[in-house]
C-alpha cells in the first residue's frame, strides 16, 4: 500500500513537471499556475525602472485563447512577434477566455509592477479593482481588440476593433444588394462578447425597421462551426425559405456554407444565397475571391505595432493624440476583391 | 434479458398493472418513453417534421434530407462516445470528461497526418486510413493513460480525467503548431458527410458498424460480464480470478478508440478544426446519455443499448429545440429542463415510487367494479 502513495505521488509530480514544462517550452497557453511567478522573478531581475534608453520595458499581456479563432491565431502571434528583447520589451503573456484567471492574473503583474499592462479581457466588467491598482502602482494599462466597461482615465490607450462600425459596414452592404426581400439566417457568436454584440445590434436595428427584411432564424452558434451547420440544416429541413447567411464569424459561414452544399442549394456570386462572415482568416478570403461567398467584414487582428507606437510614445513622455483608436476596418465583396487584398490583409 | 421470475396467480389477477411494472422496470423503459414522447410532441405540433425528401447536393448527388436524418447524422459522435462512456461507467464507477478533449487531439492528429505539416492543403497527403489509425493509436494511448491514474492509482475518473480535460485542448493546438488546418480534398470529407452515389449520411453508416462491433465484442467475449462484475465489487472479482486493475485500463482504452472515431467525424465533417470549440460540452452530453440509459453512473449493470438510445434522444431534443426556434440564449434552459425531468424520472427511487402509485389507484378500481 505505501508503495502505491509513492508511486502515486512520484507521477503526480511527474505530471505536474511535465504540465509546466509544457507551458513554458512550447507556444501552447501557459498553463495558469506558471506565468505569474514567472512575472516575479522578471521585474525582480530589473529592479530599478527603466526610465532610461537601454533598460528593456517589462509588459504584462493578457490575451483570449489563441486557439479559440484564426483570429485569435494571428493576434496572439503578432503581440508575441512584437513584445520580444530584441525590440527592447520583456513581456510575460498569458491567455485564458475566463475573464475571472484573465483578473487573478492581472492582479498578479500589478503587484510585479510591470511598466503596462495590456490586456484583452475576455468580459467587459470586473476590471475594477484592476485597473485601480494598476493606477495606484503606476502601471499604465494599454487595452487592444476589445473594450471593457471603464471610465477613460482608468487606462492610458485603447486600440480595439470597432465592432458596431463592422456590424454597420456588413448591414450596409448587405442593403445595398438590393434584394426585395431579405429573409436572413442570423448565426450568433458567443452570446455577450463586444464582437456578437456589434454584429448584431447593426442587423437587429435594421430588421426592426424594414419592413422587408425577416429573421428566418437567430441562433448563436457559440462561434462554432459543426453547431452552425446544425442550425441552418435545420431551418433546410423545416422547409422555410431564405437568402441571406449573416455568420458573425467565418468559421460559421464554413459551417452554414456545408449545410447549402449538402443541400445542393446554391451560394455566393450569382447563387441563391448570400453568405457574409466576418474576421481575418485567409481561406475565407479565398472564398469569397472565388465566389462561393459573397462579403467578409474585415476584423485587423494585427494591434500590435499600433500598441507598440503608444508604448514608445509614452515613455518618451508623449501622450496618444487620441485614448481610443480604432483599427481601420473594411467590408470585402466578391465583387471587388482582389488577390492582392488576399495576400495584404489574410492571415 | 431475463423477466424477474413473478406469481402467475398476481400477473393474471391484475394484468394490466403488472404491464406498467413490468415497463417502468425495464431499463430501457426511460429513454424509450423520452423518444415516443417527442415524437408524438413533433407529430402533434407539425408532422412535417418526419418528411424525408431527396434532394441533390452541389456535387451532383442524389441525398436524403429531413429531420430525421438530421437527428441520425448529427448524433453519430454522441452515440459512439456513449458506447465507450458505458463501459467506462460501469467498470470504474466514474466518467472520463476528457472526451470533448481528447476528440481535439484525434481531429487534430489526423489532420496533421493527412496536411502533411501543411496549413492548407489540397490533397491529402497520406493514406486516409493509415492517419486515422494513428489517430486511434494516439487516443488509446492517452485513454491508457486516464486509465492507468484510475484502475492503478486508484484516483477518482473524474479527478483523472480532468488532467486531460484541461490539458488536452493545448495538445491538440501544439500537435499542429497552434495552426488551424484546412484540407479541402474531397475525398476527406466523405466520411462527414456522402459517399458518392449514396443518399445517406456516411456517419449513419460508421455508428451502425460500432454498434454492431460492440454488439458483437459483448456477445462472444466476456467483456461485458467482467466489466460488470469488476463494477459491481474488484475485490470478489479478483477473488474469481479476473484482474480488475487490467479490466478498467482496457474500458478507458477502449473508449480511446471511440474518443478517434467521434473525432474523425466531426473534423471530416468540414475539413477544418478549431481547438477550444471542437466537440465543446460533448462530454456532458456522453455522460448524460449514460445516465438517460438508465445506467447507473456509480457503475456496476450496464446496458449499453440504453445509452445509444440515450443519445438519440439527447439528439433529438436538440434539433426539436432548432426547429421550434427556442431563442439562443434559452436553449440551454429549456434543455436543462428537459434533462432535470428525464434524469429524475429515471432515478431508482422516483421509479420504484411511480411503481406503488399506479398500484394504489388500480386496487381502488378494481374493488369499486
Amino acid at each position: 500500500m505505501k508503495m502505491k502513495k509513492v508511486l502515486g505521488l512520484a507521477l503526480t509530480a511527474a505530471l505536474a513537471l511535465s504540465l509546466a514544462a509544457c507551458g513554458g517550452g512550447g507556444d501552447k497557453t501557459p498553463s495558469a499556475g506558471s506565468n505569474p511567478p514567472a512575472g516575479g522573478n522578471t521585474s525582480a531581475g530589473t529592479s530599478t525602472p527603466p526610465a532610461g534608453g537601454g533598460e528593456l520595458i517589462t509588459v504584462g499581456v493578457i490575451n483570449n485563447d489563441p486557439n479559440e479563432s484564426g483570429y485569435r491565431t494571428a493576434n496572439d502571434a503578432a503581440m508575441r512577434a512584437t513584445f520580444t528583447e530584441e525590440n527592447g520589451y520583456k513581456a510575460t503573456f498569458y491567455n485564458n477566455n475566463d475573464a475571472a484567471q484573465q483578473i487573478a492574473t492581472a492582479q498578479q503583474m500589478v503587484q510585479d509592477e510591470v511598466d503596462f499592462l495590456l490586456l484583452s479581457p475576455a468580459s467587459t466588467t470586473g476590471w475594477d479593482t484592476v485597473l485601480k491598482d494598476a493606477k495606484a502602482a503606476g502601471t499604465q494599462v494599454i487595452l487592444f481588440d476589445r473594450m471593457l466597461e471603464a471610465d477613460e482615465s482608468m487606462y492610458a490607450a485603447a486600440v480595439v476593433s470597432d465592432m458596431p462600425a463592422e456590424g454597420k459596414t456588413a448591414v450596409d452592404w448587405l442593403a445595398s444588394q438590393g434584394l426585395s426581400e431579405y429573409n436572413i439566417i442570423h448565426i450568433q457568436g458567443h452570446m455577450g462578447s463586444d464582437a456578437q454584440l456589434g454584429r448584431t445590434g447593426a442587423l437587429d436595428e435594421k430588421v426592426a425597421a424594414e419592413a422587408s427584411w425577416n429573421y428566418v432564424a437567430q441562433q448563436t452558434a457559440d462561434w462554432d462551426e459543426a453547431t452552425a451547420r446544425t442550425i441552418v440544416q435545420s431551418v433546410i429541413d423545416s422547409g422555410k425559405s431564405f437568402n441571406v447567411i449573416y455568420a458573425e464569424n467565418n468559421g460559421m459561414a464554413r459551417g452554414a456554407v456545408a449545410a447549402l452544399d449538402a443541400n445542393g442549394i446554391t451560394h455566393g456570386k450569382d447563387g441563391d444565397v448570400i453568405v457574409m462572415g466576418f474576421d481575418s482568416d485567409k481561406w475565407a478570403f479565398e472564398a469569397v475571391l472565388e465566389g462561393s461567398w459573397n462579403y467578409m467584414g474585415l476584423c485587423n487582428p494585427l494591434q500590435a505595432d499600433t500598441v507598440d507606437t503608444i508604448i514608445k510614445d509614452l515613455m518618451a513622455g508623449k501622450a496618444p493624440a487620441q485614448k481610443i483608436i480604432y483599427t481601420p476596418e473594411q467590408g470585402f465583396d466578391c465583387a471587388t476583391l482582389t488577390q492582392a487584398d488576399v495576400d495584404k490583409y489574410g492571415t | 434479458m431475463s423477466t424477474p421470475v413473478k406469481n402467475p396467480e398476481t400477473q393474471v389477477k391484475r394484468p394490466d398493472e403488472s404491464l406498467f411494472k413490468r415497463l417502468t422496470r425495464q431499463q430501457l423503459f426511460i429513454p424509450v418513453a423520452a423518444l415516443v414522447l417527442l415524437v408524438l410532441f413533433n407529430l402533434i405540433a407539425d408532422p412535417s417534421f418526419f418528411t424525408v425528401s431527396i434532394k441533390e447536393n452541389s456535387l451532383g448527388n442524389p441525398v436524403l434530407s429531413g429531420n430525421i436524418i438530421s437527428v441520425l447524422d448529427n448524433a453519430s459522435e454522441l452515440v459512439i462516445l456513449a458506447i465507450g462512456m458505458t463501459l467506462v461507467t460501469a467498470s470504474s464507477g466514474g466518467q472520463d470528461i476528457s472526451v470533448g478533449a481528447t476528440m481535439a487531439i484525434a481531429g487534430s492528429v489526423i489532420l496533421r497526418m493527412v496536411c502533411g505539416g501543411q496549413v492548407t492543403a489540397d490533397t491529402m497527403q497520406m493514406n486516409l486510413l493509415l492517419a486515422v489509425f494513428i489517430g486511434i493509436v494516439v487516443t488509446m494511448c492517452f485513454g491508457a493513460f486516464n486509465g492507468a491514474l484510475v484502475a492503478y492509482f486508484n484516483i477518482q475518473p473524474m479527478v483523472a480525467t480532468l488532467i486531460m480535460y484541461t490539458a488536452g485542448r493545448s495538445i491538440a493546438a501544439w500537435i499542429n503548431n497552434n495552426q488551424l488546418p484546412i484540407i479541402n480534398d474531397i475525398g476527406f470529407k466523405y466520411a462527414g458527410t456522402f459517399l458518392p452515389g449514396i443518399p445517406v449520411p456516411t456517419p449513419i453508416f460508421i455508428t451502425i458498424l460500432m454498434i454492431v462491433i460492440f454488439w458483437l465484442v459483448l456477445k462472444f467475449t466476456n467483456l461485458g460480464l467482467y466489466t460488470q462484475s469488476v463494477g459491481i465489487n474488484p475485490n470478489s472479482s479478483r477473488l474469481n480470478g479476473i484482474n480488475p486493475q487490467m479490466v478498467k485500463l482496457l474500458t478507458y482504452v477502449i473508449l480511446g478508440a471511440c474518443v478517434a472515431i467521434a473525432g474523425f467525424i466531426r473534423v471530416s465533417r468540414s475539413g477544418s478544426i478549431n481547438y477550444s470549440r471542437i466537440a465543446e460540452n460533448i462530454e456532458m452530453d456522453a455522460i448524460l446519455a449514460v445516465a438517460l440509459g438508465g445506467n447507473a453512473l456509480s457503475g456496476g449493470k450496464f446496458n449499453i443499448y440504453g445509452s445509444i438510445l440515450g443519445a438519440y434522444v439527447i439528439q433529438f431534443l436538440t434539433t426539436t429545440l432548432y426547429k421550434y426556434e427556442v431563442p439562443s440564449t434559452a436553449l440551454p434552459a429549456y434543455k436543462a429542463v428537459v434533462v432535470i425531468l428525464l434524469v429524475v424520472l429515471s432515478a431508482p427511487v422516483v421509479r420504484e415510487k411511480l411503481a406503488n402509485m399506479k398500484k394504489a389507484p388500480a386496487k381502488a378500481s378494481k374493488e369499486v367494479a
